[in-house]
């Protein structure tokens, strides 16, 4: 397969033309195909990073697995989880398929290098936890991976409309949680607008920077790996959510929410910003818990993994 | 504590998923997953791919058997029948009377 540092200038020119000119006209680039060392380098850092948030995202969830208020609580927050482990998977497996390892992507994780999303760097604290992150994370995951699945790189673009079919039912479950402690006691409509107030302006974070604060946007965009700018999405989610927590008959902590009917849209309150870059760059309440509860995992699954081998090799050996 | 990095997981084989999901339909490819062996590949397919009821069989190889024509030739490759019209029905001019064809 060419690669460029192997060919001419005007070579390299050619076949970027090709390449440009396919996604300009959404025909999708699948695995074996051409493509910038700079798109696929990017493609592996986003595809990855998005795989990692799935796996730790399991983390605050499976928290509140063992002091589910009833058993089908229990059964469809495992569900969820399972599912996290899943599109974490097809994740992987699509990275995988531009030129990285598992190993590779997984050590990334470990030592810090690679980044996932900042929401999972904070604690659930209450069981109405559960439904504010299926209400707003997997609402905000949802407005950004929605568009994802017309992105140029084919594995990516299948991964994310697998994730989007299973996803709905995860915001659906979160919300129904918060639906039913907001119709019960008192305590238990504290507990949802405590959890509403924690989880709102994380939320609201996911989506990013604002654009112009944000440099890879641009070419992301020309390539077709980002379908919205930052703060499009951002706005879409927030006159959404600001409609459906009527239904909670809670409100979402920010007094400068109000509709502007000139812009036909909600304006909303400052975004605080240095909580955002001390949260992805490590500080935030749980970073350092997130993490070490990952490499513990592997660590504790290595006898597992040789287990496995050992017993794959010993059946391969009285087979033949 | 031993080097992770070093142990078995890195010689897990890929093996690429195939699932039909209902009677009459073909296999589809639906992803990859690293598995020892291939029974723990139809496991890990089930649990991976399969969680709703998406599939009544699963076929499972391991990448490197999988052989792939090359993107960069399509064109050479694919010429012959670029320019084989008369493979296509609409080729042929026949009545509009004639029915049944």
């Amino acid at each position: 397969m060419a690669n460029e540092s192997r060919m001419t200038l005007s070579e390299v020119e050619k076949v970027e033309e090709i390449f440009q000119d396919k996604v300009d006209q959404d025909i999708r680039i699948e695995p074996r195909d051409w493509m910038p060392d700079a798109y696929r380098k990017t493609l592996v850092r986003q595809i990855s990073q998005h795989a990692h948030s799935e796996i730790v995202g399991m983390l605050p969830e499976a928290n509140w697995i063992t002091r589910a208020p009833s058993l089908k609580r229990k059964a469809t927050l495992i569900a969820k989880v399972q599912d996290e482990a899943g599109h974490g998977l097809y994740l992987y497996s699509a990275a995988e398929t531009l030129g990285t390892s598992r190993d590779e992507m997984i050590a990334q994780l470990h030592n810090g290098k690679a980044k996932y999303s900042s929401i999972f760097n904070y604690p659930t604290l209450t069981w109405a936890d559960m439904g504010a992150i299926g209400w707003l994370v997997d609402g905000a995951a949802i407005m950004n991976q929605v568009p994802l699945c017309r992105a140029s790189y084919g594995p990516y673009a299948r991964a994310m409309v697998r994730i989007c079919k299973e996803e709905s039912f995860h915001q659906r479950q979160g919300f129904e949680i918060l639906l039913v402690l907001s119709r019960g006691s008192e305590a238990q409509r504290r507990m949802c607008q405590d959890a509403i107030d924690r989880w709102w302006w994380p939320s609201v974070m996911m989506f990013g920077p604002s654009d112009d604060a944000s440099p890879n946007s641009e070419q992301s965009m020309r390539w077709k790996i980002k379908r919205f700018s930052n703060d499009e999405l951002r706005q879409k989610f927030i006159d959404v959510s600001a409609e459906q927590v009527k239904l909670l008959g809670m409100r979402l902590p920010d007094t400068d929410l109000r509709w502007n009917e000139g812009r036909q849209h909600y304006d909303f309150g400052a975004i605080d910003w240095e909580e955002f870059r001390n949260v992805i760059n490590g500080n935030g309440p749980c970073n350092k818990e997130r993490l070490a509860a990952r490499v513990q995992a592997h660590a504790d699954g290595a006898w597992v993994r040789e287990a496995a081998m050992a017993h794959a090799q010993k059946m391969a050996e009285a087979g033949s | 504590m031993k080097d992770q990095n070093t142990e078995s997981r890195s010689s897990w084989p890929l093996w690429e998923i195939f699932i039909r999901s209902k009677q009459g339909l073909d296999h589809k490819h639906v992803g990859s997953l690293h598995a020892v062996d291939a029974a723990m590949a139809i496991e890990n397919a089930r649990d991976v791919y399969t969680r709703r009821m998406e599939g009544i069989s699963i076929w499972v190889v391991e990448s490197k058997y999988v052989h792939a024509s090359n993107p960069d030739e399509a064109a050479s490759f694919y010429d012959p029948a670029n320019d084989k019209i008369y493979r296509h029905p609409t080729f042929y001019q026949l009545p509009d009377e004639l029915t049944h064809m």
